[in-house]
């Protein structure tokens, strides 16, 4: 029998407080993943006046994941208004709209700054163009709004562009992130890798899920400086269902198989991604969120046996 | 002279010019000196108050613009509505001042109707003057961009029964320009929350919800990652909530209602939002619905000002060979005329549309087939007439 080669080393990253009083991971979470490089990731509660901020953003900061990865591939089997999407939506992750830097300007008007640099446009840029080479990808699409906001998404723009002058194997497309969503919705298949700025990254890497059938079936990376990546479910922690044997690992599985061919796993991902949709596509031992009412236990019983079939 | 002699002698004078006031029984003091005023002009007005018509101020465009407004005007006629157009063109020109501005001919027929419609503008490049969408928002402060999509039977897209409105602010938010080099390769972008801004977008909502017999508006936002800026949106959306108990109020982060957008349009209804969120949830739904082609549009401004129009482009490779589609522009005349209160009407040129497109034997190439403009537009005035 032939098992993947991974070993699991568990950890837990509720946040603590460290000498200073400052919120950081543990320490021995921190430690796994600096010498692992790879991670894979569950939903986190989100802490409601635990003090402390979201365990994601703590993550986040501590690894310097700048880079956020959807590949929205259809699962036949699992229908949704499309057949046919297979592209891969590339976040900026680190600055943009969300750097959280907001004051009142007088009583009744507020600003909020978006904060775009030339470092982390380049570094996102580069990213997208090295993963369309590595996963045989034809087309890099920079997502934007520059007619508008001339400077900011005008500089993300410019270093897109000159990434794409040190990737001419690739095809290089620029779009307004209105039309984006206007075709994207009438017909997904014209898009392959987007790559974009925070905010557009976070509304269109949840649209581009919705069309492959929402967050319990989407898998996700994040892509940090150093050699390190976080592979995670998007989904929450749905506190309704749990310890009930009840609940779809297809958005963490197929996060683990992102992750396998991250690290150069090609075979395993894809014996493991072809049980997984073979199951769906079967439907006989669906978990409720598919549309079926097998437990959990039984869909990844159906899994097993199919990848060992594979072998 | 006595009330009713002196009221007889104006409605005597006004006959003799051709004009009549309109329906009413009192002659109000501003309509009065309307009256004398066109004596004075050299040029007779050529439209005053006609009995039942109003006027409304038709802005063409370019490209593709003139044959579609054309289409719905003979679409208008042969439904009786009870409009009548006045033609201005807008493009920019230099004031006193050297300030850009429209031209005032053009201002001061919008300040006289109030309600406009109009064509798709060229985008000019090194023009040297903004945008013109940019200087009519300003000039009559267009503060609510408002788009219902509801799905085109007969028109096929991967959604069946989308039924929603899109209700956009749009004069601050991400798109208020102010844009600053901080050091060498770092940029920032200011976006604008204001109290007023949010408080008077959230009441439009409301009341558009309330007058259109919508059950539900939903306030869109990202206020967990910026706090502050929607959070003072939201704040103000919740207020005008509780003004009106009988909307039902919801909130929605932006990712979700896209996420859920795609998956389940049906579950939205009246949808409010800032600026960028806006711009971004009206394309995609207007996606759903089959795109810019077929989507109407209106912008509501201050003083009662509400220009509608169809937010499709120019199409220059198409213009003047009568292949235009004129369905965005139509629906919007169609929410005009509701805006108007003329709901018959609208009803009727509606329903002759949809069936018209419906019935696939008619239509333009976009919509799938090899008709000419003109024939679509004479499909639906024929379909018009026999609703009569």
């Amino acid at each position: 029998m032939d098992i993947a080669p991974i070993r699991w080393e568990e950890r837990n990253v509720t946040a603590i407080k460290g000498p200073g009083g400052r919120w950081m991971i543990p320490p021995d979470a921190k430690e796994s993943m600096d010498r692992s490089k790879i991670g894979l990731k569950g939903p986190l509660k989100t802490p409601i006046a635990a003090g402390h901020p979201s365990m994601n953003l703590l993550l986040r900061k501590t690894f310097d994941l700048y880079a956020n990865v959807r590949p929205c591939i259809s699962i036949e089997g699992y229908k949704t208004p499309y057949t046919d999407v297979n592209l891969v939506t590339i976040r900026e992750n680190t600055e943009g709209e969300y750097s959280g830097i907001e004051h009142v300007i007088v009583d009744g008007v507020v600003q909020s700054i978006k904060l775009i640099t030339e470092n982390a446009s380049r570094r996102i840029a580069e990213y997208a163009f090295e993963y369309a080479r590595n996963n045989q990808r034809s087309s890099v699409t920079a997502v934007h709004k520059a007619n508008i906001m001339r400077m900011s998404d005008g500089l993300f723009l410019r270093k897109c562009r000159e990434v794409a002058e040190n990737y001419k194997d690739v095809k290089f497309t620029e779009m307004y992130l209105d039309t984006v969503c206007l075709n994207m919705v009438q017909d997904p298949t014209q898009f392959d890798v987007l790559v974009m700025p925070n905010l557009y990254g976070d509304i269109l890497s949840d649209l581009c899920a919705g069309l492959i059938g929402g967050l319990g079936v989407t898998p996700s990376g994040n892509i940090g400086a150093n050699g390190v990546a976080i592979f995670e479910s998007v989904h929450g922690t749905a506190p309704d269902i749990a310890g009930m044997d009840l609940a779809n690992p297809t958005a963490l599985l197929l996060s683990a198989v992102m992750m396998l061919r991250h690290m150069g796993l090609h075979d395993y991902g894809n014996k493991i991604q072809t049980a997984c949709f073979d199951t769906i596509r079967d439907k006989k031992v669906l978990t409720k969120d598919l549309g079926g009412n097998s437990k959990c236990s039984e869909f990844t019983a159906d899994i097993c046996r199919r990848v060992q079939d594979l072998d």
